[in-house]
This record gives C-alpha cells, structure tokens and sequence, in this order.
C-alpha cells in the first residue's frame, strides 16, 4: 500500500485542479489560507490563474468575471469572508454565476477563534443571501471527501449554473492524514453547456422543457449580459411579475427539482433500527465510533451521514426516519441543522447534541447521549 | 465603422444629464478603434450610470454597486483580448474605493470612466466623496463636515500610470477617451457632468465654471511619468510561466512492520523553535512505511514564534475515525510551555502510558511510566530534542522501530539536514 499525507485543505485544491478550475481568488484566513497557497502553487504552472485580491469583496468578484468568460473558479474563506461575500453570493444566485465557495469553518461568532472548528455556518450558507434562493451546500468528512465533493461540487456549478458550497472545518481543512490517492476516482468533470448556434441568444433562456440557460461567455462571439438587477430572459431588466415570477420559480426548480440527482450520504443500518444518528462533517468521524460501541452495548442504532446538506435531501431524510423511534442529531454547533430534521420527522422524536467550544465532539459524548 | 448604440435601447437619462454625451462619446470612441461589439465589455456599477451597458451592443456585466472593477479583473485576466470599459459613478468610486487604488496599484488594462456629478443622483441627491463641502445635497449639513475626494490625485499617488479630467459635453471627449482606450494599462478618467434631475436643482452650476475648475485643477491629463510600467495580465503571465511545476503528493510505501497493535494517541508537547510539528510528521511518515494510517492535527499560538508548540498524533492499523485525542499512549515533554498547556491530561494517563521528557522538566504527577534524557548532557540542542525524544520511544519499541523512523526522516529530509536528524537519532539508539 502506498500512501500520501494530506491535510483536508490540499485536497480541496488538488480535486479542483483535478476538476479543471483554473481560477482562483482568494483573501488569507485561517483556517482556509492554505487552500490559497496550494492554488499558487498549482494553477500558474497549469496556465491558470491565482490572484489574492485585496479584500475577500473583490476576490469573489474576480471569481465572477472569471466565471462568466469561460473559466471554472473557485474561492475558500472561513465564516468571517462568507460574511463579506453575502451580496455577491446573491448575485451569483441571480445571475446564475457557475463557482465553488469553500467555508473552512471556524469557531464564531464573528472572528471568533481562527484556529478552533464549529459547524457554525450550516445555515448561513443557505439563507446568507438576499432573497433566500436555493444554493448547493455539500459537507466533507475526512480528507477523501474534500477531495471527491470538490471535484462533484465543480460539476454541480457546471451542470446548474449556480454556487456551490464545500461546508469544511477547521478540524478537517487543517488535520493531515494518510490517504491513498491511487484508490481516488473522482467524477469525470462536466462543463457548463454552450448556447447552441440556433438559440435565440437570451442569456437567461432555457432550452425547452429544461431549467438550466445554456451559456453565452462575456467576450465570446454572440454577445452576452450578465446582471444582478431582476432580469428576463433576455438579460435586461424586468418589471412584469410574470416574467420576473417564471424566472425566480425557474432558478428554484432547478435545484429543488434535481436534489436526488446529487445526495450524498452514507447509510449505515437496518429495518431493525430504532435509534437513528444524523450527522455531517467532521462529527461523522466520530459517529462512526461510537455506533460501534454503542451496537456492542446492544443499541439498535442507525448512522446517517448526509454530504449534501442544501437543498436539503428530504426523500433521502425520510426514507432513512422511516421505522425510527429516536432520532438524535448531533453538530458542532448549537442546533441549526436539526431544524431541518425536525421539520420532516412528523411525530418521531428528534433530540439535539452539540457543542461550539472549538472542540470535538468525542465518541463517548455520543455514547453518552444516545445511551441516556 | 458602424453604430455600437442599441437603437431599441436609447438613452433613458434627464434632458441635459452628463451621461448621455458620454454614451455618445464612448459610442464614438469604439467606432474609431474599429472595435466590433462582441470584442468589448462594459462593467457597470449602480446608479444611473449603470444603466450604461444597455445602451450598448456590447457585451455587458452590470453587478453590484462598487465591485464593477472586481467583475472587469476577472474578465480580463480570463480573456486578455477583450477591451474591457468600467462605467461608475461617483458613487461606485467611494464605496469601491479599495478597488480603484488596487486597480491603480495593479495596471491592468482595464479603461475606467467616473462620471462624476457630485451627488448620488439616483437615490435622491445625497452627497458623494466628491461633493463640494459647499454643495446643497439631500444630505443635509453631512458633506460640509467631509473634504471632497480628488480622485485624480489620489490615482496618481496610487500608482495609475493614466489619468486624466474632460467634461462630459466637452469637445476633448472622444479624444480623451480613445487615447484612455489605447493605453496599454489602466487608464482612469474623471468625467464630469451635470445631474440636471438632482444636483443641479439645488446649485448653481454652469458648465463653464465647470471647464475652469477643470482646468485649475487637473495637473495630470495622460500618461503618468513615474507610474509607467509592465501591464499586469502581460507581467503576471511572464512570472507565471516562470513559475516551478507543483510537485506531486510525496507517496510513502509501506515497507516496514509497524509494532502497535491497537489505535496509538500520541502528544508531543513542545515549544516554538522546536520543529514539533515537523517531528509530528516525521513520525507519521514513519507510521505509514510500517503500513499504518495516521492523522495530525497542531496546537499552536499564531505568533508563531513564541509560546506552546503542540502536535497530536493518531497512529492505527485501521483507518483513523476520530481525529482527537482520548488517552495518550505516549506524552513526548520537551518544553515546559507544552506541558503547561496540556497540563490536565497527566494525571489521566495508565501505568502503560509512556512519558519521554527532559530530565529537566517537572510534570504534573502521574501513573505512567516517565523516561527521562538529560537533553543538557547529551548536548542536544533545544531544536533536535523533539526528534531525539521520538528516537527514545523508538528504541524502546514501542509504536515504531528504528528503521520505519530512518525511512520516515529520509521522506521529510535531504542533504545535510538529514545527515544531522539521523545522526541525533543513531546516538539516541546507540547505533
């Protein structure tokens, strides 16, 4: 067996290199700033381009430019540059701007504790934008994630035209592990689709009975529009509530609609399980183990790891509640995905573990929990 | 050369409004650089003048309010062969204006144009960065406590190596704007003009006092002197391909037979200057050449310098699920700082736990079994001690043998660095 030792953030930026990202802009902040440091030191000799703007404002603008003439791009801050990047996320929602946004998260609130984890910004990427559109948040759990989700987050923005969130943690962007990058094999990479010669050359208009607009580059030979105000098909702006209600609905289905297409979990449990665990992120890790003893002091307990968060997965959620006395959620955090969990449960049982003191949560805090 | 002006689109703005002459003038200005639409991209930013781009059969990005130039970076950095115009306003020019001194400071060639009409006009007629602090604006008394912004100057000082001042209705237009164009690096001119719909409601102002204004002020109309210099996309690609091949992920086979039967929680507790996370890598270098899977996480202040140097380390024959550390297997203590830190885990430590520490150093008390190595005695300096302590529970066998930490050096080091590692480690081990 042969091995590498990677942590969680260098396997970020090599699935996305791997993906075909050539852009990259990004402002230093731990715990992401190595995933800045490793993309200068892969893109400028893969003929991309890596540039650290002067605020995280204009280094997400950049990504945008970059986007919207051809270039797969991405970006990696932690909770205080999600912070900065609220309204150009928002119009990259509107705008159906294709781009990867990695949140290596921290401890907050606010500047918190750079160099402690939280999943504190679960529901901050999904709702940190005006207007409340649906985005795509994926969550790794170990080094083998950041490497694989990365490369899937890529062909999401590709495939919807939308941002994609990799929700990381400190605890896994900055632990190094040993992995084999030989048992790696990541999706082939998508690229958005061209407007087609006889399409009337509306940025924003779908071929029939599909939600995505095929893509018309800023610089390429038709000319195309890119805007942040409500738009119609045509890119210019719009004050006909149907036009701008057929838009909004659109750019909704198109995620809502599609979630099957890329949930992510792993399942691990039976049709005689009562007791289900929910977790994502760095606390899986953690779950794994404790299942294990909790199944040796005779639990019937099932583990839910869900990777993709947003939209939230909820034939996937149901499915899995289904037979379910007890469900216990627990996140590094003080309670934000649970919401979700609770909203489908209908009269199952959902309790809540979680901490958000920049430490782990342990296998035996789980076993504690459950076991109560 | 015809028309870029889309006819279905005429200009919305107030009669008498500086903008429109702009529109004109621009319009004019790429029919003499014989540029065809789909080889230009107007950046807009908010406010009427980001009504800009739909003037044009251009391509268009029109986003948000002071980011127009983070759009235009982006784009010409991607696609170098485009002529790419920002339009803002004065406006964009105050809550963008870390943007402008970075493009200034950058020299991109990116054309920026600020229509400067000393108020927000869209928004009612607040006042701006460039307001006169005697102008009457919808703001009340606020702009006669703020001095005016010459974003001029302030381009200049910043390092635009092209800058310059025209009316809107003036007869330089076009010219100032096709020479702007040409430039071969960025170019900023501050457009002044009227706002019939606002400012002009409520101040005198006559394009003739405005001309003169211009005049009085404007010590730089072009190319900067001292400012000239490499364009940025042309240097950042020169540099770039200058650039070494990024190296492939080290790859460690497993050669060796690891002598841990179970997961190992390992702390090595140190100091700044100690190499600890350096050693924490060694070790786990060494784990994987005894087939072993490792993780790593470091505990250190961001004043990296100084104060407590701590790695954890998870040794396992299985693949690692928790990352943390429950109970060490083996505490490795070579400056008080680390352990002080980590104080609390002493006393929860088995009798089959092993400590290795600087004779030196006192410990919280505990059960397990404490190696001591006079660091002082042996002359091993305060930066080889952490490796030194590793080759201790090396030599006592217990979670790697001498040879997976040869082999876990040899992937860390080169040359002499490695000559001196092993040398510290072969006295250690008496080899």
């Amino acid at each position: 067996m042969t091995q590498s030792f990677l942590e969680g953030n260098e396997a970020i930026a090599r699935g996305a290199v791997a993906a075909g990202c050539r852009f990259f802009a990004g402002y230093p902040i731990t715990p992401a700033t190595s995933i800045y440091q490793q993309m200068l030191q892969l893109l400028p000799p893969a003929g991309g381009v890596c540039l650290q703007g002067e605020d995280e404002i204009a280094s997400i603008g950049f990504c945008l430019g970059a986007s919207m003439a051809g270039v797969k791009a991405m970006t990696a801050t932690s909770g205080p540059g999600i912070s900065l990047y609220s309204e150009q996320i928002s119009f990259a929602i509107g705008g159906e701007i294709p781009l990867v946004i990695v949140d290596v998260q921290r401890l907050g609130p606010s500047t918190g504790s750079a160099t402690k984890g939280a999943d504190g910004d679960i529901q901050f990427l999904r709702w940190g934008n005006s207007g409340g559109m649906p985005v795509i948040v994926l969550a790794p759990v170990d080094v083998r994630d950041c490497y694989l989700l990365t490369m899937q987050a890529f062909n999401l923005a590709e495939r919807y035209r939308c941002p994609v969130f990799i929700a990381s943690n400190k605890e896994i962007g900055m632990t190094r592990e040993s992995i084999d990058l030989d048992d790696l094999t990541g999706p082939e990479p998508e690229v958005r689709k061209p407007c087609p010669e006889d399409h009337p050359g509306h940025p924003f208009a779908p071929l029939p009975s599909e939600n995505v607009p095929p893509f018309l580059p800023i610089g390429g030979k038709r000319h195309s529009r890119q805007t942040s105000s409500t738009h119609g098909e045509d890119g210019y702006i719009s004050t006909d509530p149907a036009v701008i209600e057929a838009g909004i609905l659109r750019m909704q289905e198109k995620l809502l609609g599609t979630v099957g297409d890329f949930t992510f979990y792993e399942y691990d449990g039976d049709a005689e399980d009562d007791i289900l665990l929910v977790v994502y992120g760095v606390t899986a890790r953690a779950a794994k183990a404790a299942v294990r003893e909790l199944r040796a002091l005779g639990s019937r307990v099932a583990l839910l790891t869900l990777k993709t968060l947003y939209p939230v997965p909820e034939e996937c959620i149901r499915q899995h509640l289904r037979g379910k006395s007890r469900v216990v959620v627990i996140e590094m955090n003080l309670g934000q995905y649970v919401r979700e969990i609770e909203r489908l449960s209908g009269n199952t049982a959902v309790s809540f573990y979680g901490r958000m003191n920049g430490e782990l949560i342990s296998p035996k805090d789980i076993v504690l929990k459950v076991g109560s | 050369m015809t028309s870029l002006l889309n006819r279905e689109r005429p200009p919305v703005f107030c009669p008498g409004c500086g903008h429109e002459a702009v529109v004109r003038g621009l319009d004019q200005a790429l029919q003499r650089l014989g540029l065809p639409g789909n080889r230009v991209a107007i950046v807009s930013d908010i406010g009427c003048s980001g009504l800009f781009d739909t003037f044009f059969n251009t391509h268009a990005f029109h986003g948000l309010h002071g980011r127009a130039l983070t759009y235009a970076t982006g784009i010409k950095m991607a696609r170098p062969d485009l002529k790419v115009i920002v339009v803002m306003g004065d406006g964009g020019l105050g809550i963008g204006g870390a943007h402008v001194l970075s493009s200034c400071r950058r020299n991109l060639d990116i054309t920026l144009l600020i229509l400067n009409n000393f108020n927000y006009g869209m928004t009612g007629g607040q006042c701006s960065a460039t307001t006169p602090t005697t102008g009457r604006t919808s703001s009340g008394f606020l702009n006669e406590l703020e001095a005016p912004l010459d974003i001029c100057r302030v381009a200049v000082a910043a390092g635009a190596p092209y800058v310059d001042r025209t009316m809107a209705t003036g007869k330089e237009l076009v010219d100032s704007l096709v020479q702007a164009l040409c430039y071969p690096g960025f170019s900023l001119i501050d457009i002044w003009g009227l706002c019939p719909g606002r400012y002009s409601k409520k101040n005198r102002v006559t394009l003739t006092q405005m001309a003169e204004d211009i005049k009085e002020s404007s010590a730089i109309a072009g190319p900067v002197a001292g400012n000239e210099r490499e364009e940025y996309a042309a240097h950042y690609r020169r540099l770039a391909t200058r650039a070494p091949a990024a190296s492939k992920p080290l790859t460690v086979a497993a050669t060796c037979h690891a002598p841990i039967r179970e997961r190992c929680d390992v702390l090595l507790l140190g100091s700044a200057g100690q190499y600890i996370n350096t050693v924490g890598e060694i070790l786990c270098l060494a784990g994987m050449s005894g087939g072993l899977h490792v993780s790593q996480k470091n505990d250190y202040p961001i004043t990296v310098l100084r104060g407590h140097s701590i790695a954890e380390v998870v040794l396992d024959r299985q693949p690692i699920e928790y990352t943390g550390i429950g109970s060490p297997a083996v505490v490795v203590c070579v400056a008080a700082e680390g352990v002080a830190r980590r104080k609390k885990v002493f006393a929860t430590l088995p009798e089959d736990a092993v400590v290795v520490k600087d004779s030196k150093l006192s410990l919280p008390d505990t059960r397990a079994k404490v190696i001591d190595i006079d660091f002082a005695k042996l002359k091993i300096r305060s930066s080889e001690q952490a490796l030194a302590a590793l080759a201790m529970v090396a030599r006592e066998g217990i979670l790697l043998t001498y040879e997976m930490l040869v082999v876990g050096l040899g992937h860390r080091y080169q040359g002499k660095m490695l000559d001196e590692a092993l040398a510290v480690v072969a006295r250690i081990c008496d080899r």
